[in-house]
């Protein structure tokens, strides 16, 4: 590889290759900038509150403890919003990916009687909202306050991931429906048997998609949801890292108010590991889907 | 089939066997309807349409027990009193600065790194890079919101550096530069990754075409990549800057604190605060409509333009 490589650093000017260095030096940079705050949070975590307060991180290893993270795992709380987050997100990856891989079936077909109608229905929601108020009385209407539902179904159908769907359907070639003889009853088995196997890309990157989108929101849990035994994770985190009012039981052997105060402040960076280490340690695998599904849905608006 | 001959009777007879072959082609495709389409269109009346008819309180002096029918109207008055109120205004202007100026400086970034990692021939190094990249965009908005505010507190490492002890959260001048440096932190990596697709599955031969022929780089990047990516950059443009009205909640909540309202304060926060706090629904609604109103607007206009400058290309 190197030598291929060299062959093609060949082929640049002295002047071109000055600009190209710059350019390396530059997106260094900026992967630096990512990965330093990354790694300044990690090593405080292990520190001793007082000593982080007063010197900022060291590495004396033997001070370093795991006394931050013991008090984070050991509340209660934090565990029920894990279990809330998993369960709210896949609950609504499976609803959403479901709704929008069916619905942009039949809009993907050329001669779909109606797909100007439906397809306008659709997009008007892309431009014009209730807004807030509206939606926020509906859900009260329909008796879903503190209701899972309330956070799950208003945004389970995306107009914008059927789009990508839909156009992931079209660049399947139609042969395949031709070939597999679809007369009108056996629409779902051509899609469920012949269709949906191939397009496994798109749906492995919008289950990501939505996967995530989920369980990084806090809003709509935060207005519809008020029991604590319903709280996902991220208002669980809110609380101590926003409010910086930690969970009682993670602070309540300490005495006196400062050492309190300095404790809340350590807990933060706990929190905020364990938080975020499980999207961190599963997305790469996801990696190689990332450029299929983006691409799906950057062809046409 | 036998020769067509244009007279209103045939008009007619076409037209009812139009409807005759849209009738059987519903009924034969009866399960695209009822399977496929049914959850959806259910999903998006209920929870999209219902709540549009909901902005009517907007114009209402809108009573939770007496609800929709039974709350007395008022007009415009709703809208009158926050475009006169000073606030609004500001915080109308916190919510265009914000944007606009997230906008200016966050847009080119990630066409920068998109070009950068093209420009990285092994594939596996670009692989590691692009890790790294993306890494940001899958922490969540609370967990972001709680790195910027231990780096930043007064005994946090930024201060440690800077030998001071400023209280960056509470400085009005320091939001805007924190919002908009922290989000380019987070997404600048993720938003590259479509230009990166579509320079790295277009331009491979043609750049090498480019390079054996002796063009430079800046002239390989004029012909090559940038066209390669030209129309996505447009698009994107477009959603963007016709999307500034609706800057998100989630994030200007998160680093808002009571000293940095001045301009923290935007329009969607200003809606949650007024409506779900103080309860003022019909005022909070006459603001998200407008919100609406302007968003739409703004984007059409701006497909226009860039419609006009780029041969009639726009969304």
């Amino acid at each position: 590889m190197a030598k291929q490589k060299k062959s093609k650093m060949a082929l640049y000017t002295r002047q071109d290759k000055i600009i190209l260095y710059c350019g390396y030096a530059l997106l260094g940079l900026f992967l630096l900038a990512i990965i330093v705050p990354m790694i300044y949070i990690v090593i405080a975590s292990f520190m001793d509150p007082v000593t982080l307060q007063n010197k900022g991180i060291s590495f004396d290893f033997s001070k370093w403890s795991l006394d931050a993270y013991q008090r984070v795992v050991s509340d209660k709380q934090i565990w029920v919003g894990f279990k809330n987050a998993v369960l709210y997100s896949i609950i609504f990856t499976i609803i959403s990916v479901a709704v929008t891989m069916l619905a942009a079936y039949p809009m993907s077909l050329p001669d779909f009687k109606g797909k100007a109608i439906f397809n306008t229905l659709f997009v008007i929601t892309m431009f014009f909202s209730g807004g807030l108020i509206p939606t926020y009385l509906l859900i009260n209407n329909l008796g879903l306050l503190d209701s899972m539902w309330a956070v799950i179904l208003p945004g389970a159908f995306s107009v914008w991931n059927m789009i990508i769907a839909r156009t992931y359907y079209q660049g399947i070639p139609r042969e395949l429906r031709e070939a597999a003889d679809v007369d009108g009853a056996s629409e779902m088995l051509y899609f469920f048997k012949i269709l949906l196997p191939v397009c496994m890309p798109v749906v492995a990157v919008l289950a990501l998609w939505q996967f995530v989108a989920m369980w990084n929101s806090y809003f709509d849990a935060m207005i519809y949801l008020n029991s604590a035994s319903k709280q996902p994770l991220q208002l669980v985190l809110r609380s101590i890292l926003i409010q910086s009012q930690p969970e009682s039981g993670m602070i309540a052997d300490i005495q006196s108010t400062a050492e309190r105060a300095k404790m809340a402040e350590l807990l933060k960076y706990a929190t905020i590991i364990i938080s975020s280490l499980p999207l961190l340690v599963m997305y790469p695998f996801f990696q190689k889907y990332f450029d299929a599904g983006i691409m799906a849905g950057s062809i046409k608006g | 089939m036998k020769a067509k001959t244009a007279s209103p009777e045939t008009a007619v007879l076409t037209a009812e066997r139009k409807l005759h072959n849209t009738w059987v082609y519903i009924k034969r495709h009866w399960q695209l309807y009822l399977l496929f389409l049914l959850p959806a269109v259910v999903l998006t009346l209920v929870f999209k349409y219902a709540p549009m008819g909901g902005v009517l309180i907007a114009f209402q002096k809108y009573n939770p027990f007496k609800g929709i029918w039974g709350s007395e109207w008022v007009g415009f008055k709703n809208f009158t009193r926050f475009m006169s109120s000073p606030d609004f205004q500001r915080y109308l202007i916190n919510t265009l600065k914000l944007s606009v100026y997230g906008l200016l400086w966050g847009f080119p970034i990630p066409i920068l790194l998109a070009f950068l990692l093209n420009r990285i021939e092994s594939k596996k190094i670009k692989q590691k890079v692009q890790l790294v990249l993306y890494m940001p965009n899958f922490i969540s908005v609370i967990v972001l919101c709680g790195i910027v505010r231990v780096l930043l507190s007064v005994t946090g490492p930024v201060n440690g550096l800077l030998h001071t002890s400023i209280n960056f959260m509470t400085l009005p001048e320091a939001f805007r530069p924190i919002y908009i440096i922290s989000g380019i932190w987070q997404g600048a990596g993720w938003a590259s990754i479509m230009y990166t697709a579509s320079l790295s599955n277009a331009s491979k031969d043609l750049k090498e075409a480019a390079m054996i022929d002796g063009a430079n780089l800046i002239q390989q990047i004029m012909t090559v990549e940038w066209p390669a990516i030209k129309d996505m950059v447009v698009i994107q443009f477009i959603l963007q800057a016709g999307n500034i009205m609706s800057i998100g909640f989630e994030k200007a909540y998160a680093l808002q604190t009571d000293l940095n309202l001045n301009t923290a304060e935007i329009i969607a926060t200003y809606v949650y605060k007024k409506g779900l706090l103080d309860g003022d629904y019909s005022f909070s609604t006459a603001v998200g409509l407008f919100n609406t109103v302007v968003n739409v607007i703004l984007l059409i206009a701006v497909n226009k333009v860039v419609a006009k400058m780029n041969d009639g290309k726009g969304l």
